[in-house]
């Protein structure tokens, strides 16, 4: 059995590739004048540049936290670049009009900006860098009155949302990733969904890294009117560097009463080597506010980064309002995640779900943090949190950090974790059965999954299967 | 159809199996028997390809294949089924999905076009029948909260499902009460065909009253020290395992 592990073939991050675009990029360091000029190369309201201006005031007051389970080199944030877009951004007519070097990329990211992803009914909105190219569908969309645009272009075409929602969940003072990301936010995705309307297809973003040192600081908006109903994909993939890239965004969503919006990541930024050198850093903040009767969940798969740092959390402020978090995370080599949610809970008769799978393989260091906080008015709240944990391999780690805080007596609260090893007993199973090694291991570990992957889109499922796979090759002896 | 010659094997620095030497032709039942320690489930799992056994010297020839040089999933592809002692549980994958896997994999070896869902579900309703097994089980997870009747009888389903040319139970019999030994023997016995082979790995006379052996092989101190008909376990339960002993 041991003959597997070193022997396997190491996949070579698929992705590593870089696109030769003429890149317009300004010099590394951040000041005052470095949020002003990104600011004015997207032509942004005043409004906006005060708001950013605000931001980085803030953030120069603020110190970076290091309460997290991870260990990083310290951070030089004027060593990064702060902008960098492909020259060739005008609002275009067709694809045709797309520098066709981009085209490229996205068709070896798997992304096709043609009709065969309009037959398959999702709406891309494809991002390269940091300016968006192109937003397909949009006319479709808009029969249904559903807004899908970068956030760039929503800055311009309905500033009036974004002035009344941006800031409103995760405001710009909240943590110093925030605050970085307040002022120099490079682009995003705006979404906007109408009173009672049910988005008819399942929206989805991509990413890509590319130029040096570039950090990429994507911020999202997605406001769901009331009785309105949203499926957002977020998949993201990034090509192989030696300095590490900061990723630190801000995903922010608002339910209105009624509404509902299901938010999902297959998460596979470049993990560095198998000695840890290069990966991403994803350090992210993702909020969601859910009004009266509505539900926000959050479904993510993490298998990529070098340091994963993130709690997508759900803001109960409306009562019978409900939210959902269900999580895979993996880290394999020397990868470090320290993840989970926070679900606060303060109207009335509220309800919580958190499923929560980390697999720690080769040295990988996982630790689940989740906060369930129960407010004095909360009457008759609810939470079931499952947090279980996998080990493969003898080198790797499993942390847990629970924190509830319960301040009224009617909630009810249910907290179950458990930790298990893969047993060669299961793969020896598994193999009497006609199934290989790898097989095996993908099987076993999709059942631990079972539960999460359930709640992803179809399309999704799949490519997280997948990416487990590729994760834990070599990862058992 | 299986020729073991001359077979050593090892657990660490232990040796275990000393010397077993064993033909199995198609059609036929054998029965290995023999007391605690004396290397039954070794050599069940050494012809099953379990990694944690060293195999020091001997041969296992298989359908004219060096079965030892083969990994065990290739082993089972094949046609060797090891019906587990203590099935091993996989939570989270249902019993549906895991034998369509293995099924559509083994058929996939052998060149055959793999089964979609329904195709399976269709398969799955005569089989669940033979070890009488209501088919709400297919979607529980493997032996995840089986009793261990219902793990056994697990076992003989995916027998039933593979179809295999060599099937060893291993100790199928232990921690059965006499209505689940009856339906495991029952399923065994209906799988029966004259291409295919069955060894019987037991301490206990009591299976061999429904599973009827050709021959029957004793086992202890790691060799084959007598082999005879089916008369021999009869023997055996009267006299005990000394007695083949002194007499060896």
């Amino acid at each position: 059995m041991s003959a597997s592990i070193d022997a396997l073939v190491n996949k070579e991050y698929q992705y590593g590739f870089v696109t030769d675009v003429d890149a317009d990029t300004i010099a590394p360091g951040l000041s005052e004048d470095v949020v002003r000029l990104i600011s004015a190369k997207k032509n942004e309201p005043q409004w906006l540049l005060d708001w950013r201006l605000k931001a980085y005031r803030r953030w120069l007051t603020m110190t970076e936290p290091h309460w997290p389970n991870v260990k990083y080199p310290v951070i030089d944030y004027q060593a990064s670049r702060y902008y960098s877009a492909p020259k060739s951004v005008k609002p275009l007519q067709s694809l045709d009009e797309v520098d066709p070097e981009l085209l490229k990329t996205y068709d070896k990211l798997g992304i096709s900006l043609t009709e065969q992803k309009f037959l398959a009914g999702v709406a891309v909105d494809a991002i390269f860098d940091s300016v968006s190219v192109g937003t397909t569908m949009k006319d479709e969309l808009a029969k249904h009155g559903v807004i899908f645009c970068s956030f760039s272009e929503a800055v311009h075409t309905y500033p009036e949302l974004i002035q009344k929602y941006l800031g409103s969940v995760v405001p710009y003072s909240d943590n110093f990733f925030a605050a970085l990301n307040s002022a120099v936010f490079s682009d995003g995705s705006f979404c906007y969904v109408p009173k009672g309307v049910r988005c008819p297809i399942e929206l989805s973003t991509y990413f890509r890294i590319n130029a040096a040192d570039t950090g990429q600081f994507e911020r999202t908006l997605i406001v769901a009117d009331e009785g309105a109903y949203v499926s957002y994909l977020e998949g993201c993939t990034a090509p192989k560097r030696s300095t590490n890239q900061l990723h630190a965004a801000v995903v922010e969503l608002v339910a209105l009463d009624n509404a509902s919006i299901k938010y999902s990541t297959v998460q596979n930024w470049y993990a560095g080597d198998k000695d840890g050198v290069g990966g991403i850093y994803n350090f992210v903040t993702k909020r969601g506010k859910a009004m009266t009767n509505s539900k926000i969940s959050w479904t993510q798969v993490e298998t990529g980064s070098a340091i994963t740092w993130k709690y997508p959390s759900v803001i109960l402020q409306g009562d019978n309002s409900t939210g959902e978090f269900y999580s895979v995370a993996v880290v394999n080599n020397k990868q470090q995640a320290d993840t989970g949610t926070k679900m606060i809970h303060i109207g009335r008769n509220t309800k919580s779900t958190i499923i929560s799978k980390g697999i720690s393989a080769g040295q990988g260091q996982n630790s689940y943090r989740g906060q369930v906080k129960i407010l004095p008015k909360a009457t008759g709240a609810r939470n079931y949190t499952q947090c279980d944990s996998m080990l493969v391999g003898n080198k790797c780690g499993a942390h847990t950090f629970p924190y509830i805080e319960v301040a009224n007596n009617s909630a009810t609260l249910e907290h179950e974790a458990s930790t298990s090893k893969i047993g060669e007993d299961q793969i020896f199973y598994c193999k009497a059965r006609g199934l290989s090694t790898e097989q095996a291991i993908s099987l076993i570990v999709s059942g631990f999954c079972r539960e999460v992957f359930k709640e992803l889109p179809m399309e999704f499922a799949l490519e997280a299967q997948q990416l487990l796979g590729i994760t834990l090759e070599g990862s058992v002896g | 159809m299986l020729t073991i010659d001359k077979l050593h094997a090892n657990v660490g620095d232990k040796e275990i199996l000393k010397g077993i030497s064993l033909t199995v032709n198609a059609g036929e039942i054998h029965a290995i028997m023999g007391p605690n320690g004396s290397g039954k489930s070794t050599l069940a799992q050494v012809i099953a390809g379990h990694p944690g056994y060293d195999v020091t010297s001997g041969s296992v020839t298989f359908a004219g294949k060096d079965l030892l040089a083969l990994p065990a999933e290739e082993r089972a592809q094949h046609g060797v089924f090891l019906a587990f002692q203590y099935p091993v549980e996989i939570p989270g994958v249902t019993n549906a999905y895991f034998l369509r896997s293995a099924y559509n994999e083994v058929r996939r070896a052998n060149g055959l076009d793999e089964v979609d869902p329904m195709e399976f579900l269709d398969l799955m309703e005569e089989k669940l029948k033979l070890v009488d097994m209501d088919p709400a089980m297919l979607q529980r997870s493997v032996n995840a909260g089986f009793s261990g009747g219902e793990k056994k009888r697990n076992e003989i389903l995916q027998m039933a499902v593979l179809a295999p040319k060599l099937a060893i139970l291993d100790e199928t019999d232990s921690g059965l009460d006499i209505d689940a030994l009856r339906i495991v023997a029952e399923g065994v016995n209906a799988l029966k065909r004259p291409d295919n082979a069955t060894i019987v790995v037991t301490h206990y006379q009591r299976l061999l009253n429904y599973i009827v052996p050709d021959f029957v092989h004793v086992l202890a101190g790691g060799k084959i020290v007598k082999s005879g008909g089916k008369d021999l376990a009869l023997e055996l339960e009267a006299k005990g395992y000394d007695w083949v002993l002194e007499t060896a």
